[in-house]
């Protein structure tokens, strides 16, 4: 039994930073329809940025992170401008591979610049210290995770619903033309959601940094992110919360009953399984499409 | 514009003798080309051919279907596995093996085709990306198949002759692509191309019409994961050695930048694209010794980059090239080519 909750509590620590990064992906999917495979990258390049600030430029952890944010934001609205709004009557798989191609541009100039060596990010936090909860062990730094998740999940509910720009977004991704004609600046609200987007993955990979620092480092999140998006069904974010969470935490059982070995793809084989269950997630709403 | 007055214009192979001519100087030329060349470009065209049959077999399933899949590079695996050990532990001949690794793909390309009838979109791009990615996993945990450390290839025989080199694997190489590509222009303008461009068009007006989805949903994903299956046993024995690294994820897209570039939806399209993008990524695999460009990129990562990273330009090219296909010609090469044509056809005006 004791096993079984440390399993899950180590789940849920993982699904923390799996949540952060599928909420990014349902706020761009919401407001552009794009499945945004740039989402791990926009969140890398900052990170670096902030190990460049800390090491080349001598700032310091707190005002280093804080540049990383603010770069981010910056980030995520560029490319939305100057990119992904550029395509020309775009259908899925063209904004797929619009993604994608930004995603090697971004991989490619980050691994250009610091190699495929393994590096360490300084963190106020060491990730050895942990805290004990009855017979749980859980590290500070998976605490912290947790906690940051949490407070960016409530932070985003109450934007949306309390907002102008909150309900201005929720406006544009429910109807678009509609929007348009009452006053929203469609375009700059999905500018801005992208750089949220890219803020909020970006503390994903900041808390991820100080364990495991190199430029491929956002691969397993973005991709388990994809997936936990999709289970949630792509344009719920509380569903996208939800399916991380059930990600990491069927992972980490699955590792510890089954098999080691095939932790890694786990995620894959439940998402097939929801996916032929419930063909568009399981949180999302069925929309009967037109004809 | 020549029209097409009946049917059989329509399925024609060579659509006049100008066509006919030029295939006939293709293959003249593809008969002498090791002799013309050194080895190198020997080794470079089957790496071409290769990636030519896996992209047009791609772009039956993403072209014409328009169904996308990230998980080719688990096809690829599958075929270049399954021809090794079919031959090592099953004996089987060559070609034998090479079409009974192409049907083990073709059945894991159905068996994938299940699960994606009902998806379609971001669900159906992330279903196909975890499947490649499960493949090489479970690949590389399997111990008859050599795990981690990887398979090498036996002797390859045929008929008595023995294909120890690049020169004389080239031939083997270019009668399956072009028996395979011709295949597949031959499908399209058949009742299943025409079914497969129905589907991409508007599914649920061709399921009105008749067309049955779950067989041709899942044949095109069959049919493409052959191709890709195919391919994979023959860059086996291009690399004379093979272990799970190879089929990664970036593979996969690497096949799919190959068949935007050249233009989905056409046959000739994904064939100039993969030579193009096969070409530039043999040259980027070393770019430092590039004439010029080389100098300067040593100059360039010395100063503000990193050495040792430089390497992955070839990420930022191919970025790049995506980005740029798909704001500024979506049809790829081959738009480029009808364009151009179409230009100069109506010069002055």
């Amino acid at each position: 039994m004791i096993d079984f909750l440390q399993m899950v509590t180590s789940g849920i620590a993982v699904g923390s930073s799996y949540a952060l990064m599928a909420l990014g992906m349902v706020l761009i999917y919401k407001a552009s329809e794009v499945p945004n495979f740039v989402q791990g990258e926009m969140a890398l390049l900052p990170v670096f940025i902030a190990y460049m600030l800390i090491y080349t430029y001598g700032q310091s952890v707190f005002m280093a992170f804080f540049g990383a944010l603010i770069f981010a934001m910056l980030l995520g609205c560029f490319l939305e401008f100057a990119v992904v709004r550029r395509a020309k009557n775009p259908n899925i798989l063209g904004l797929i591979i619009i993604t994608i191609g930004l995603e090697m541009v971004l991989l490619g100039f980050v691994s250009w610049k610091f190699g495929a060596d393994q590096r360490v990010m300084p963190f106020p936090i060491s990730s050895y210290s942990s805290f004990m909860f009855g017979n749980v062990y859980i590290s500070t730094l998976d605490l912290l995770t947790l906690v940051a998740a949490l407070v960016i999940m409530i932070s985003l509910f109450l934007f949306f619903r309390f907002s102008k720009l909150g309900v201005a977004m929720k406006a544009t991704q429910q109807n678009e033309t509609a929007a348009r004609l009452m006053g929203i600046r469609t375009n700059r609200v999905k500018m801005i959601t992208w750089g949220i987007s890219a803020t909020v993955g970006t503390v994903a990979g900041l808390l991820l940094a100080p364990v495991f620092m190199e430029p491929y480092m956002m691969w397993d999140p973005l991709l388990k992110g994809f997936a936990a998006a999709v289970i949630g069904g792509m344009t719920s974010l509380p569903g996208a919360v939800f399916g991380a969470y059930i990600v990491g935490i069927v992972e980490h059982l699955f590792g510890g009953y089954v098999s080691m070995e095939y932790k890694a793809v786990v995620a894959f084989a439940v998402i097939v399984i929801v996916l032929c269950i419930k063909p568009s997630g399981l949180f999302a709403r069925h929309y009967v499409k037109k004809v | 514009m020549d029209m097409k007055r009946n049917y059989y214009e329509d399925i024609r192979l060579f659509s006049s003798g100008v066509t006919f001519f030029w295939f006939v100087l293709l293959m003249a030329f593809l008969f002498f080309y090791p002799f013309i060349f050194k080895n190198y470009y020997v080794y470079m065209a089957n790496y071409i051919a290769i990636n030519i049959i896996v992209v047009v077999g791609l772009n039956l399933l993403v072209g014409y279907t328009g169904q996308i899949s990230l998980g080719h590079a688990g096809f690829y695996a599958i075929g270049a596995y399954a021809t090794i050990t079919l031959m090592t532990v099953a004996h089987f001949p060559f070609l034998l093996a090479l079409v009974c690794a192409g049907l083990i793909a073709a059945v894991f390309g159905f068996l994938l085709g299940l699960p994606a009838l009902r998806l379609e979109g971001p669900y159906l791009a992330i279903a196909t990306l975890g499947f490649g990615l499960t493949i090489t996993t479970v690949i590389g945990r399997i111990e008859m198949l050599g795990g981690r450390q990887g398979l090498h290839a036996p002797d390859l025989i045929i008929m008595g002759h023995q294909l120890g080199t690049d020169r004389q694997f080239y031939y083997l190489v270019v009668i399956i692509t072009v028996l395979l590509v011709v295949f597949a222009r031959n499908i399209t303008k058949t009742k299943v191309g025409r079914a497969f461009i129905a589907i991409r068009d508007a599914h649920i007006a061709a399921e009105t019409m008749g067309v049955n989805l779950v067989l041709y949903k899942t044949m095109a994903f069959a049919l493409s994961a052959f191709y890709a299956g195919v391919a994979g046993g023959l860059y086996a024995f291009v690399l004379r050695f093979i272990e799970p690294e190879l089929f990664n994820l970036f593979l996969s897209v690497f096949f799919l930048t190959m068949a935007v570039a050249g233009g989905l939806g056409s046959v000739m399209g994904p064939i100039a694209g993969a030579i193009v993008l096969s070409f530039l990524d043999l040259q980027l695999r070393n770019i430092l010794s590039i004439p010029y460009i080389g100098d300067w990129l040593r100059h360039l990562s010395a100063s503000y980059f990193s050495l040792t990273g430089v390497s992955n330009i070839q990420f930022i090219v191919f970025g790049s090239i995506l980005i740029a296909i798909m704001l500024f010609e979506p049809l790829g090469l081959y738009g480029l080519w009808i364009r151009m044509k179409k230009y100069w056809r109506t010069w002055p005006f």
